[in-house]
């Protein structure tokens, strides 16, 4: 398959722009994976284009306006009327040949980020929730297949396949520096395809409005070496251990009795499908989809009293503190 | 000076199409005609995204569709005569009773359909296909009590000797919309009623 | 009782302003005194301030929602704003500016302007005219009244199922969306009946097509547009509101419906309506811009066909709403196209602006300078919509905060930068007054600068991947000084908005006094006293040009308009129809006194709407029995106004 090679100076540009000013984690303007190298460059020349072409207005107004303008009375200054139209023919001639130019850049852009360069080394499926991302990664056979929340690990070089869709509302799954956004639509599977380059952690948010904590949706892609992968993948296939002592087993039974009805961990009785997989939470570096870091004290934080931290998410207040709230999150710190 | 005819003579008031009643009643009709496009769009739409299954196991049946059909169409031509005896230069009476007729036809159809909907196994919440099966008549239907109505009023009015041959024009602006309301029921009526049972490969 | 005529030759006098034809005319035309006159009036120029009015008003209305957004955006992870409030301020800002403010605003103009650009009487259908008014005002405050409610509309402008619907939404907030949006098309599409009606029948002798106004092709041309295009939202909203009471599944999947009908249904009208908000601005400042530099308009042909074809592409773009959504290869390359390709008409005035500017003799006021920096804004968000066009460019841009720059230029820069340099142009004419230049100038140059220090930047916000439409961001991802950029600028657009109206009120009570014509323009509209009196002309002028006060300056006109003697129509309340595209006389049409009916209508229609939005179904039918009752007594035909026959013949 065909890729389209972008022109060396915007390999430059859009490199050094990147490094000059260490580039937001959410900017598209550089890419680090096969289709953002499409899109980018297409995306700085349609920019130059469109800055050229203001600059050149601009300047014509002011140019024209500098030559014979005046102040006062406009009654001072007599009518007159000279042929002009060609500015309009050879404006639109120009404009079109542009344009056509544009069209054709994005027609070949199109075609070659419509299809992965390679088969899909691996498939992993996405269901957007108020206000949080179920992955469920698929496998060859049933015991291949397993969930997880708001954090993927894909191989580094790879494409990998996406099926998305909505559960409730409609978002949109977007990593910036791999590629474009695709929506969540409820009643459809949206598939598309990205492949990291490099290896790194990869921001993403929803980014189409989905209710109340729009806001607090976001995702992270870690693009790993293939080892590293597989070793991830080889870990997040586990079910939980058994707990071990007292206070995790007491942990391991207070939290089925409060989080079951909604959380699943595996290898427990706690099976619920309304909110996060948590088999493997403190393998993530975040929880509450990218709100707040992963460590003992912001789960404590979070457990204790959701609300506060993102209103109107659908984790309720259980008012669970003290011994609970301790046993509870020693059961989770194990969830590795 | 451009040579503009200073000596004719030119009519005054509301004169047939020069009334400007018509020419608004030509953008309601676009407008409203818009409305019926963007229902079929609705409904083919929908349909596509399912295909053959989405149709109910009994299609909507013909009995007392086809028969409705009829009754809209005689009424036009009532409508029809009605308005070009008029210009012809016959009054009121004779042209209230063909308006009145076409009024009448009107109300049959208005019965015949909600005569129909009762004994219809599917409801407005009963699925997409219900929604947009009801809605397509909904609001077809609604558009045609306001020609009633307006039928009605233009009955007594031709009654009351309200209008001339040259004085006509509320009769042909009335007309042309019922004209409209009969031509999105056939419009309606094929979408319904016959594509259900032409073969959809 | 007038004598009943079937026709008349109609005579010619001489006339001027202060002739006993112009008193009788003038007790004739003006609107009844006191209260009932308030409310009954028909004079399409009382209609037009009031248009005027009420849209200004919303448009400050939104500017406050917009400045509170601004302040809990300025720095990351603010609370200033609960979540919810915060969703539901961006929704309502959206809704104003797009629906309350945009088109109204030009409604005004438009409304004004028409009679006397066209050289009539008064619009075609003058109660429906009032109608139109009385019916924005009730479902805008219909509208404003989830504020009330604590209910206000909180799904954005675009109002995406499924999270609009009951399961998800439970409160009034999207019921008041839903109605209020119905509630508006009716007078959308009444007031654009009205414009296409007038601009084909209401015109002076003379004025063949081609040598129409600008602004008359712009508001026409995209009242053709709504009358097509305002059905499709209105559907989505009756979907949506029988999805959320009558448990119907247009746009649920569960049940066979589906989320991406509304975004069609919706699009379909949405697209073509930034056409709509646009257009006519365009059209003013086609019209407006020659008078100071001195010219006619270059390519006045070219432009009125960029004009239709423009929105007539309008219709086949939008889907580049879409392009995210999953749709078909073959139709995302064939709307990325459309959307390139509709770039080329709008190319056309650009030129024909700069062009004029060049070739002439431009004399800088403070209308110039509106219409000078409206173009610079046209062209940056013109060229921020092509970059949307392009599908893999969009994928990334769609969403962020570079479409709300883009959206920003078009509108503001488009539609905001055009009204505040036609009110300089057309106030003397409205009031009588001058705007003060000085001031004009000041509030020009703190606007410009405000408005792109708040929204140049923002197109790098949305190119470092903010998203649209969330009410915090967190530190740390680039964001936190472009965003404080720009609310700085917000702040001081909003101070140039404040010394603009200062300088409408000020000028109200002690701007210099204005003549008939303090422009030198060249079109009919300066040919009567500022303000002018309630009948317009005293006599029917007939026109030979596009520029009528200019012909004996230029060298091509063909004829001599003339506006002191003519048709005087004075049996009565009367215009003069003529044919649509040669403008000859065709009929002579009596016009409607002032009515209480518009307005008693709009009254029953609103009960009906709030008795929906409350499920009161007895007032609903009661509401709607009533607007019934109100047609009805409306259209009854009048004698006076010609539309019945003689009882003796």
């Amino acid at each position: 398959m065909r890729c389209a090679r972008p022109a060396p100076v915007l390999i430059v540009l859009s490199a050094t722009s990147g490094r000059a000013f260490a580039a937001p984690p959410m900017s598209y303007l550089s890419s680090a994976g096969r289709m953002g190298d499409a899109i980018a460059p297409l995306t700085w020349g349609l920019l130059g284009v469109a800055i050229a072409v203001v600059v050149i207005i601009s300047a014509l107004v002011i140019v024209g306006i500098l030559r014979r303008g005046r102040g006062g009375a406009v009654s001072d200054t007599p009518i007159g009327e000279t042929r002009a139209t060609s500015w309009i023919g050879i404006g639109v001639g120009l404009s079109t040949l542009v344009l056509i130019g544009l069209v054709v850049w994005t027609s070949l852009t199109m075609a070659s980020i419509a299809n992965p360069p390679s088969e899909p080394a691996l498939t992993i499926e996405v269901r957007g929730h108020q206000w949080w991302w179920e992955f469920i990664y698929h496998g060859e056979k049933p015991n291949q297949i397993f969930e997880t929340a708001n954090e993927i690990h894909i191989p580094v070089g790879k494409p990998v396949r996406f099926a998305v869709t909505g559960m409730d509302v409609i978002h949109s799954f977007w990593v910036p520096s791999l590629g474009g956004k695709t929506e969540t639509i409820p009643g459809q599977v949206n598939v598309t395809w990205l492949q990291a380059d490099r290896p790194g952690v990869y921001r993403g948010e929803c980014s189409e409005y989905c209710g109340e904590q729009h806001a607090h949706m976001a995702l992270a892609v870690f693009a790993d070496a293939p080892d590293s992968f597989e070793a991830w993948r080889q870990a997040q296939l586990r079910d939980a251990p058994a707990p071990a002592s007292d206070q995790t087993r007491f942990g391991e039974q207070s939290f089925i009795q409060h989080c079951g009805a909604c959380h699943t961990v595996r290898g427990s009785p706690a099976a619920g499908r309304v909110g996060p997989d948590l088999t493997h939470l403190m393998s993530r570096s975040t929880i509450a989809a990218g709100v707040l870091p992963n460590n003992p004290g912001y789960l404590s934080g979070w457990i204790a009293d959701p609300q506060n931290i993102k209103p109107g998410c659908l984790m309720p207040d259980l008012a669970i503190s003290g011994p609970d709230l301790a046993s509870i999150r020693s059961f989770l710190l194990t969830l590795k | 000076m451009t040579a503009i005819d200073q000596s004719r003579g030119l009519p005054v008031g509301s004169m047939g199409r020069r009334a400007n009643g018509w020419w608004g009643m030509i953008t309601l009709i676009a407008t409203e005609g818009a409305l019926f496009v963007y229902l079929l769009f609705s409904y083919f739409y929908i349909a596509v995204q399912h295909g053959r299954e989405w149709l109910p196991p009994d299609l909507p049946s013909l009995s007392l569709s086809i028969p409705n059909t009829v009754i809209l169409l005689v009424s036009g031509v009532a409508v029809w005569r009605g308005e070009s005896l008029l210009i012809a230069g016959r009054r009121g009476p004779i042209v209230a009773i063909h308006i009145l007729a076409a009024l009448v036809l009107g109300l049959a159809f208005i019965s015949l359909e909600g005569w129909e909907w009762s004994m219809e196994k599917l409801t407005p919440a009963s699925g997409s296909f219900g929604s947009l099966y009801f809605m397509l008549g909904a609001l077809h239907l609604a558009h045609l009590v306001i020609g009633a109505l307006i039928l009605a009023a233009l009955a007594l009015w031709s009654a009351l000797g309200y209008f001339d041959a040259r004085r006509s024009a509320p009769v042909s602006i009335g007309a042309l919309y019922w004209y409209f309301v009969i031509v999105v029921w056939l419009a309606v009526f094929f979408t319904l009623y016959i594509t259900p049972r032409l073969s959809l490969g | 009782m007038t004598v009943a005529e079937y026709d008349r030759v109609p005579e010619r006098v001489d006339s001027g302003y202060e002739s006993a034809l112009a008193h009788s005319l003038e007790e004739t035309w003006e609107t009844k005194p006191g209260l009932y006159g308030w409310i009954s009036t028909v004079d399409h120029k009382e209609i037009g301030v009031r248009y005027l009015v009420t849209a200004f008003a919303f448009l400050v209305a939104g500017g406050v929602e917009a400045l509170i957004m601004r302040v809990q955006l300025a720095r990351p992870n603010q609370n200033l704003v609960a979540p919810e409030t915060y969703n539901e301020l961006f929704s309502l800002h959206g809704i104003t500016m797009i629906f309350l403010y945009a088109l109204p605003i030009l409604s005004g103009f438009s409304n004004y302007l028409f009679p006397l650009v066209l050289g009539s009487r008064d619009m075609a259908f003058p109660r429906l005219n009032a109608f139109s008014y009385w019916i924005y005002l009730a479902s805008g405050l219909f509208m404003y009244g989830s504020i009330l409610a604590t209910a206000v509309p909180n799904d954005g402008w675009y109002n995406f199922a499924p999270y609009s619907l009951r399961q998800f939404n439970p409160g009034l907030n999207m019921d008041f969306y839903a109605l209020g949006m119905i509630f508006l098309g009716i007078s959308t599409t009444v007031g654009s009946a009205n414009f296409v009606v007038t601009f084909l029948r209401m015109r002076a002798p003379g004025m063949s097509i081609n040598r129409v106004p600008i602004l008359t092709w712009g508001t026409t041309t995209i009242s053709v547009g709504n009358l097509l295009a305002v059905p499709a939202v209105s559907l989505a909203f009756l979907f949506l509101w029988t999805d959320r009471q009558f448990g119907t599944h247009f746009y649920t999947p569960e049940s066979g419906g589906h989320p991406l009908l509304w975004q069609h249904l919706f699009w379909i009208y949405a697209h073509p309506w930034v056409y709509v908000v646009v257009l006519p601005a365009m059209g003013m400042v086609s019209d407006a811009l020659p008078f100071f530099c001195r010219r006619p308009l270059v390519g006045y042909v070219a432009v009125v066909l960029g004009t239709i074809t423009t929105m007539t592409l309008g219709f086949g773009v939008w889907l580049h709403h879409m392009f995210a959504t999953g749709i078909p290869f073959l139709a995302l390359a064939f709307f990325s196209g459309a959307s390139f390709v509709i770039t080329i008409p709008s190319a056309v005035a650009v030129l024909s602006w700069v062009a004029t500017i060049w070739t002439g003799r431009p004399v800088t006021t403070a209308a110039f300078h509106f219409f000078a920096g409206f173009i610079a804004l046209f062209v940056i968000g013109g060229v921020s919509g092509v970059m949307t066009a392009s599908v893999p460019s969009d994928l990334q841009l769609t969403e962020t905060y570079f479409i709300v720059a883009h959206i920003h230029y078009v509108l503001i820069g488009i539609n905001v930068f055009a009204v505040l340099g036609a009110l300089h142009v057309w106030f003397p004419k409205m009031s009588g007054r001058m705007m003060s230049e000085t001031l004009g100038k000041i509030s020009f140059w703190i606007i410009f600068i405000g408005f792109n220090v708040a929204f140049l930047p923002m197109h790098l916000t949305g190119l470092w991947g903010m998203p649209r439409r969330i009410y915090t961001y967190p530190a740390g991802v680039g964001w936190d000084t472009l965003n404080m950029i720009t609310s700085v600028g917000a702040f001081i657009l909003a101070i140039g908005v404040i010394v603009y109206f200062a300088n409408v009120v000020i000028s109200l009570r002690s701007g210099r006094i204005a003549g008939p014509n303090p422009w030198d323009g060249p079109t009919l509209e300066w040919t009567t006293p500022s303000p002018p009196p309630p009948y317009n002309f005293p006599v029917i002028p007939q026109v030979a040009s596009r520029h009528p006060l200019w012909e004996s300056r230029l060298h091509d006109s063909v004829g001599e308009s003339q506006w002191r003697r003519g048709m005087p129509l004075d049996k009565g309340k009367e215009a003069l129809a003529t044919t649509a595209l040669d403008g000859l006389p065709d009929a002579i049409l009596k016009m409607p006194e002032d009515s209480p009916a518009p307005f008693i209508v709009t009254l029953a229609m609103t009960a009906g709407f709030v008795g929906l939005l409350l499920q009161i179904w007895w007032l609903a039918g009661v509401g709607a029995a009533a607007t019934l009752a109100g047609l009805l007594i409306w259209l009854w035909p009048e004698r006076e106004l010609a539309q019945r026959a003689e009882a003796a013949r």
